[in-house]
């Protein structure tokens, strides 16, 4: 049942109004409203029950493993969060005086130290509100930096078939042609087709590594050569830092800017979709251009940093700080793990995604490269099943939530058929694994012996398979009231 | 092993698993030239107790008294229903509602807080929110180039009394574009877009930003603006302050036809300040221009049995499908603010919204009745505001505000920088948050802060350049 349809004419939750105040006001009548909204009209408990259990109707991390491959759902910490509500962070004003802002700003400064460090980048803003915004800064400063040195015929950025859709849309964003380039059959990049993309055109490519296939790129350092000698800079897409990170820095990699997705990495709340938090840290050549405003330390004192002392900065990107509730909750996450806590990261990330891949393997599953080393995830192809038994990677995803596991990342990346890109992170045990391959195993045994569960599935979540097609035919977006 | 819950024999049986003697083995497709030790510039680990006095530390550092700064965040009460349901980890932990089955609580909520926005806007639909008011309105500028088929114009008209920052933000996104931006001045009486300016500016135009309230709090008129737009063949953009629309016309209302496109700052309906963010961005518009709507959209459907159920709807349009062809980059939005405010607007129900609207303009009227009575302070424009004004004080600014901060009194914002020809010029707020008694304080303490304050420019201090640390 919608809210809409719980309303009653004149309920209200009135402990939660203001007094009210029986002056006039001054507004003519032709700028007031004339309607109410369509709000609805509840008691407090009816709100509270409703929303509550709506959220009962939803997988989430705190309630079950979530391998979204290339989304990092690792747990966030309760601490973090708590922390971020203290009075002096919640109700601090974002154009409070410098001097009213110390406590925030020491945050701030902190986290971009140790995003500088991690990345072996030599600037870093924090303001991008989350990846795909960091991605059109960090595009926006390439196009900055060649304009600047008169460079203008660059119009091209190569973007390999892998690649998140996020990147050939901030690419035009930015006002650029996108040259799409293919991953060879062992999943790295094809070395000749990029020889042939880059040339007098080429402002930059745009990678990340490792892959969104889910293994190493290990001619990063000849890649990086081919690009800067043709006069174009290296993006690296963050999304997959939580597999090197405190391993391996893109700056050492040769990259000359990226973005870091704090939501991923840095273990800040997904929310359902957002927020998110995409700061850009760069190297040398790009620190003038980075987004304001950036904080900086003067003896012991914090100070914004604006556009009167970044002339050459792309400019604002959101209305004040970013999303400084997750920069905040990022840095206390770095701060619990510390030095050493980053490569664990890294590490058990890893191991758990290659423990999962080697059950997966002994049990039959396919994977999609299967000579490589898996990352911090890896890809099972189910193109055999399909042929075979008729069943799909979707029916599979479906499946799997009834046995209350979330699915993996489906049908990406474009390029590998049938696909499910799974990404464990380190914070699940051995154990959780273990159940989930062995539901894997369960379902594959179901799909030879009553493939219609799975095509019907899920069969125990509020509702069975939706339909897609008539939601985007006949089109419902708003509760009318009959 | 902060968050990491392996024991030594998990460890040795999984290594065991995959044929490997050590976790190290698995980074061996990496290039050891590449592989790095340790992170010497970066902390030791803390455990949660360490972490939590030292954050204490921090957040009382930015503790103040009063604020009575606005400039599109505003200090609203929130109800302790909002965050203690939104918080739950149901809503917190989850991501985007790509698997529709297991996600129709996040997803039923959106479907509901689209109703919601839309109607407040009295437009047709609304997206399922962007990152915050400023990059919102850099879509909708976007968007409207795409959505106008009346003219081929790449002309935006922006009235000076849009937030400095937003127009900021819109020529960093728009800018890269190739789209012409045309700043609009106000009338220095009334601090707002009359016509007799923008007759000097007619001419086919994609695009005519109207701001309601505007940044100086005055309202604008928008019924003759929206026609005035639409004659010049532009689609019409409302930024509007969410919690006004329950007391001002909206936009869908202005004019003959109604703005085309609404958008601006949802942090007003139960978000924190939190020192700017996360807030989101709403987006809402006509229905014929929905294909051009960037963002997540929640649609109703079925299921297989029949059953009412909700997915992400119109992908086609998204980046994710769509790659280099997308309406926009954006992929992820601001769901869980979203949360709170759908909770919010809940509780408050049209009655309650509108008191507070009510509520927040007799505070500032309040205000500017009681600031008039300071000699040598002016408010600086005529005609009627919503919960914030210009103040011309009688010395520079800064120097008052750095007085104010002493009694732990945040006294508004300064326009020195942004509006230069506004001598003196302070922006200041009052929402349903502020007393009679704090409103007679803060008037108490400006006109003490008037008397300390120093004539000097405050500004002059910082005209040193040194070198800055850290960027």
């Amino acid at each position: 049942m919608l809210i809409f349809e719980q309303s009653q004419k004149n309920r209200s939750a009135t402990v939660q109004y203001p007094r009210a105040i029986s002056q006039k006001m001054d507004i003519p009548k032709a700028l007031l409203r004339q309607d109410e909204p369509l709000l609805p009209e509840v008691s407090e408990l009816e709100v509270v029950r409703h929303y509550t259990r709506l959220s009962r109707k939803n997988f989430s991390i705190d309630t079950q493993f979530y391998p979204l491959g290339s989304c990092t759902m690792k747990y966030n910490p309760r601490g973090v969060h708590r922390l971020a509500f203290l009075e002096g962070f919640l109700n601090h004003h974002p154009l409070s005086l410098d001097s009213q802002s110390q406590g925030f700003m020491s945050c701030t400064y902190e986290l971009q130290e140790i995003l500088k460090a991690v990345t072996g980048m030599k600037g870093v803003s924090l303001t991008p509100m989350a990846g795909a915004q960091g991605e059109f800064a960090g595009v926006a400063m390439i196009r900055a930096y060649h304009q600047a040195r008169g460079d203008v015929a660059r119009d091209e950025i190569i973007v390999p078939d892998a690649a998140h859709g996020t990147n050939p849309a901030s690419a035009v964003q930015c006002g650029y042609k996108v040259k799409e380039i293919p991953t060879g059959a062992d999943g790295n990049i094809n070395m000749e087709a990029l020889r042939a993309a880059v040339g007098p055109q080429t402002a930059g490519i745009m990678l990340t590594n490792p892959s969104t296939l889910g293994v190493f790129e290990q001619k990063i350092k000849e890649m990086s050569e081919i690009v800067h000698k043709a006069g174009g800079l290296l993006y690296y897409d963050g999304a997959n830092l939580n597999a090197i990170l405190g391993k391996v820095r893109p700056g050492d990699m040769g990259f000359d800017v990226m973005h870091i997705n704090l939501h991923k990495t840095f273990a800040t709340p997904h929310g359902g979709g957002g927020p998110g938090g995409g700061p850009v840290a760069v190297g040398e050549r790009l620190v003038p251009y980075l987004p304001i405003p950036m904080v900086t330390k003067q003896g012991g004192t914090y100070r914004w940093l604006t556009e009167e002392d970044c002339p050459d900065t792309i400019g604002r990107l959101s209305a004040f700080m970013g999303n400084g509730g997750i920069i905040l909750r990022a840095l206390m996450y770095a701060r619990l793990l510390g030095k050493q806590g980053m490569h664990r990261v890294a590490e058990f990330a890893t191991l758990n995604a290659n423990y999962i891949l080697a059950k997966l393997r002994t049990a039959g599953f396919t994977p999609a490269y299967p000579t490589r080393r898996a990352s911090h995830e890896f890809i099972i192809t189910l193109k055999q099943e399909a042929k075979e038994l008729h069943i799909t990677a979707l029916d599979v995803a479906k499946r799997l939530l009834d046995y209350g596991f979330h699915a993996p990342t489906m049908y990406f990346p474009l390029l590998v058929p049938e696909c499910l890109l799974i990404e464990p992170t380190e914070t699940e045990s051995k154990q959780v694994l273990d159940r989930f391959v062995d539901a894997m195993v369960q379902i594959l045994q179901e799909a030879k012996d009553n493939p219609d569960l799975l095509r019907s599935a899920p069969h125990t979540l509020p509702v069975k398979r939706l339909d897609e097609v008539k939601a985007a035919r006949e089109l419902d977006l708003v509760y009318r009231a009959c | 092993m902060p968050f990491i819950p392996h024991t030594e024999k998990d460890i040795k049986d999984m290594l065991s698993t995959i044929g490997v003697a050590k976790i190290e083995d698995l980074f061996d497709e990496i290039p050891a030239n590449l592989r790095i030790k340790e992170l010497p510039a970066i902390p030791e680990g803390l455990t949660e107790m360490e972490l939590a006095r030292l954050m204490r530390e921090r957040a009382e550092q930015d503790l103040s008294a009063l604020c009575f700064i606005g400039a599109g965040a505003y200090e609203h009460h929130i109800p302790a229903a909002v965050w203690e349901v939104t918080s739950r980890g149901e809503f917190l932990t989850a991501y985007t509602p790509y698997q529709a089955e297991a996600s129709q609580g996040t997803l039923q909520l959106l479907y509901e807080y689209q109703t919601m926005m839309a109607s407040l806007m009295a437009l047709d639909v609304s997206n399922a929110s962007l990152y915050d008011g400023a990059s919102a309105l850099a879509e909708a500028i976007l968007m409207a180039v795409r959505a106008n088929r009346q003219t081929k114009s790449q002309r935006i008209l922006i009235p000076q009394t849009v937030h400095p920052h937003y127009r900021h933000v819109v020529k960093t996104i728009v800018g890269q574009q190739g789209i012409e931006i045309v700043e609009v001045p106000f009338d220095p009486k009334t601090g707002t877009t009359t016509l007799a300016i923008l007759q000097k500016m007619a001419g086919e135009a994609a695009a005519f930003v109207i701001p309601q309230p505007n940044f100086f709090g005055a309202l604008e008129d928008v019924d003759a603006l929206t026609d005035w737009a639409h004659q010049q063949k532009a689609l019409v953009i409302g930024v509007v302050n969410p919690l006004a629309m329950s007391l001002l016309k909206a936009p869908g209302e202005w004019g003959q036809t109604g703005a085309d496109i609404a958008c601006g700052e949802g942090q007003p309906l139960g978000v924190p300040l939190a020192s700017g963010g996360p807030y989101y961005g709403f987006l809402c518009c006509k229905k014929d221009i929905v294909r051009q709507l960037p963002g997540r959209i929640v649609g109703r459907t079925v299921d297989t049995d029949g059953k009412q159920g909700f997915v992400l709807t119109l992908q086609a349009r998204e980046q994710h499908i769509r790659r280099a062809k997308a309406t926009s980059n954006i992929c992820t939005n601001q769901g869980l603010l979203v949360t709170a405010s759908t909770i919010y607007m809940s509780l408050m129900g049209p009655k309650g919204l509108k008191r507070i609207a009510e509520a927040c303009y007799h505070a500032a009227h309040e205000l500017r009745e009681k600031v008039k009575t300071i000699p040598g302070v002016e408010v600086a424009f005529t005609g009627p505001s919503f919960h914030e004004m210009v103040l011309r004080l009688p010395k520079p600014v800064d120097a008052v505000l750095d007085e104010l901060a002493k009694y732990r009194i945040q006294g508004g914002l300064s326009l020195q920088k942004t509006y230069p020809q506004i001598e003196n010029g302070l922006l200041v707020c009052a929402t349903e948050t502020k007393t009679s008694q704090d409103i007679n304080e803060y008037v108490e303490k400006l006109k003490l802060a008037l008397n300390h304050a120093s004539h000097a420019s405050h500004n002059e201090k910082k005209t040193v350049t040194i070198k800055a640390e850290g960027v």
